[in-house]
């Protein structure tokens, strides 16, 4: 029974942690129609920059500053949001396609330095020693995990109010006329390229603060975790909950968090030992299925996007 | 008010506006018109700067805009409505006019989070202003629906809207009686007359001889990129010129 526990709190922190990638991709995505094929780099950015920054000094690595966690994960954010504007500022119009292919571009550019920057990011064998929140804990499992996820899930519920204010905010209101007709927001004095990079920036802030999160509950990270198959699960995650619905992002990380956890554990259990990793892109290709279904039957995904008033125009 | 020099726009081989010159004072209606195909848009869009001249100037009181980024003239004061509308048309009719509003601290990111009573109190203070143009303009019953809703004449009336909350000092209607039933045409002339009276200036083009003739004290002719002729109304429905233009007989 307490084992069940202790799993349900870990895979919750797990699924949370995406569902925060899940939120910085809704902002870039739901909002405001910037299609980010990136997402694993700005993970990366973050997961890396806390890492190095909070980790204790190793010999033959740069970094190991032994700063803070909670310094590392605001140092996440700001990085992976300066990359971002600094990427949104040089394909400055952020169109459609070209995004896409530049974020992709950048996502496997950050994993392939992070597998050979050997002496920056201890290359294929990653960084290991992450000091982890309540660590003193560790020992004991069930109070390790229901400590991190009340505070994951304090911080899921700060980004997620502070994201609905957004949301409801002239800013978003912005966001939504620009995705309705940009020359009419042009016309009308919205900086239209301004108003995507801050999206854009933002999202990938969010995006950096879920790596470090992630980073500092498994306390290991190392270049694979950073692959495009993260970047298909966390989009997957926004479509099945719905894009456009910062509580479909939750939802949706959870659900699909929770599939592929089920499925994992199935194909341990009944998948003889030589087969397993050809098998594991079963999992991919269930992801994908569900997908294709949901689209087919929720093209809005499980939760819509809501219609949005200015929060000050209630009643 | 607008002043327009010797401006000229080529797309590859085709000069679309060619050696344009006009002025418009200030306080005056100006029409603007033309055969399809004339540049009167092309024209348009170079004034209110959706792109740059190939060559001449263009002056806003005074002030060279010629290449100011579109997004930055309206705080300038000048303003523009299209030829075929572009409401945001899933957002209701009171936010179309609230996006309009200029110098919100809302759209900054961070007063959102950071000073949201601010932002509060400025919204609220948008919205009485909005609804209050909403009621000018016969709309205000309309508020809370989503502008797709709308009739091409109300379309073109929210679009005159959204312009007003910017406080504009100069206004450019494209084409603002396309479309628009009768009755519906009664009420933008009557209220652009009305918005004209409290010394905003207009720019407009339009087709219909008759709201230009009601409307405009002074009438720029262009055709095939050129400026045909200018001078009052009455002056233009009697110029052979204008009327060759119009009509194509293209003889003498």
């Amino acid at each position: 029974m307490l084992d069940i526990l202790a799993y349900a709190a870990f895979f919750l922190v797990t699924a949370l942690t995406y569902g925060i990638i899940c939120l910085g991709l809704n902002v870039q995505w739901g909002q405001t129609g910037l299609f980010n094929v990136g997402v694993a780099g700005f993970v990366a950015i973050g997961a890396y920059v806390s890492a190095l920054l909070t980790t204790p000094e190793t010999a033959g690595r740069f970094g190991g500053f032994g700063l803070p966690v909670w310094f590392g994960w605001i140092a996440a954010m700001v990085v992976s949001g300066a990359a971002a504007a600094l990427i949104g500022a040089i394909t400055l119009r952020l169109r459609a396609d070209y995004l896409a292919i530049t974020t992709f571009g950048i996502a496997i550019a950050i994993q392939l330095v992070a597998l050979n920057a050997e002496t920056l990011t201890g290359g294929p064998f990653g960084i290991g020693f992450i000091p982890r929140a309540f660590g003193g804990l560790e020992d004991r499992p069930i109070i390790f995990n229901l400590a991190n996820l009340a505070m994951v899930g304090t911080v899921t519920a700060l980004l997620y109010y502070a994201l609905e204010r957004l949301v409801r905010s002239p800013w978003g209101r912005v966001l939504r006329a620009i995705r309705e007709d940009e020359a009419a927001a042009l016309s009308l004095g919205k900086n239209a390229n301004l108003f995507r990079i801050q999206a854009f920036a933002l999202g990938s802030a969010i995006m950096g603060l879920a790596g470090a999160v992630q980073a500092h509950f498994i306390g290991f990270i190392a270049p694979e975790n950073y692959i495009s198959t993260l970047t298909f699960q966390v989009w997957a995650m926004l479509i099945i909950g719905g894009s456009g619905n910062n509580r479909g992002a939750l939802l949706g990380a959870v659900l699909v968090w929770g599939l592929w956890s089920v499925t994992g554990a199935m194909l341990a259990a009944f998948v003889p030992g030589e087969y397993q990793a050809r098998a594991a892109a079963l999992q991919i290709v269930l992801i994908g299925v569900a997908l294709a279904a949901l689209l087919v039957l929720r093209p809005r995904g499980l939760l819509g996007e809501e219609k949005m008033i200015s929060r000050f125009l209630k009643g | 008010m607008l002043e327009v020099r010797s401006v000229s726009k080529r797309f590859g081989g085709a000069e679309v506006v060619s050696n344009v010159s006009l002025g418009v004072g200030q306080g005056a209606i100006a029409g603007l018109i033309g055969p399809n195909g004339a540049g009167k848009t092309t024209l348009f869009n170079l004034i209110a700067g959706s792109f740059a001249p190939s060559s001449g100037d263009i002056l806003l009181e005074g002030a060279a805009i010629t290449r100011e980024a579109a997004h930055r003239r309206l705080k300038r004061g000048l303003g523009r409505t299209f030829q075929i509308p572009k409401p945001f048309a899933e957002m209701t009719l009171i936010e179309n006019m609230l996006a309009a509003a200029q110098g919100q601290r809302g759209e900054s990111l961070f007063a959102n989070w950071l000073t949201p009573r601010r932002v509060a109190a400025e919204e609220r203070a948008n919205a009485e202003k909005a609804m209050a143009h909403l009621e000018f303009l016969g709309l205000a019953r309309l508020a809370r629906e989503p502008a797709r809703v709308l009739s091409g004449g109300q379309r073109k009336l929210l679009e005159l809207g959204r312009v007003l909350m910017a406080d504009p000092r100069i206004i450019l209607l494209d084409e603002p009686g396309a479309g628009v039933n009768p009755a519906l045409l009664d009420t933008i002339i009557d209220r652009v007359i009305e918005i004209n009276r409290r010394g905003i200036t207009f720019l407009i083009i339009e087709h219909n001889m008759d709201l230009v003739a009601r409307l405009c004290g002074h009438v720029f002719v262009l055709a095939a990129g050129r400026m045909l002729f200018e001078g009052a109304p009455s002056e233009v429905v009697r110029n052979p010129q204008v009327i060759d233009a119009y009509l194509g007989t293209g003889s003498t």
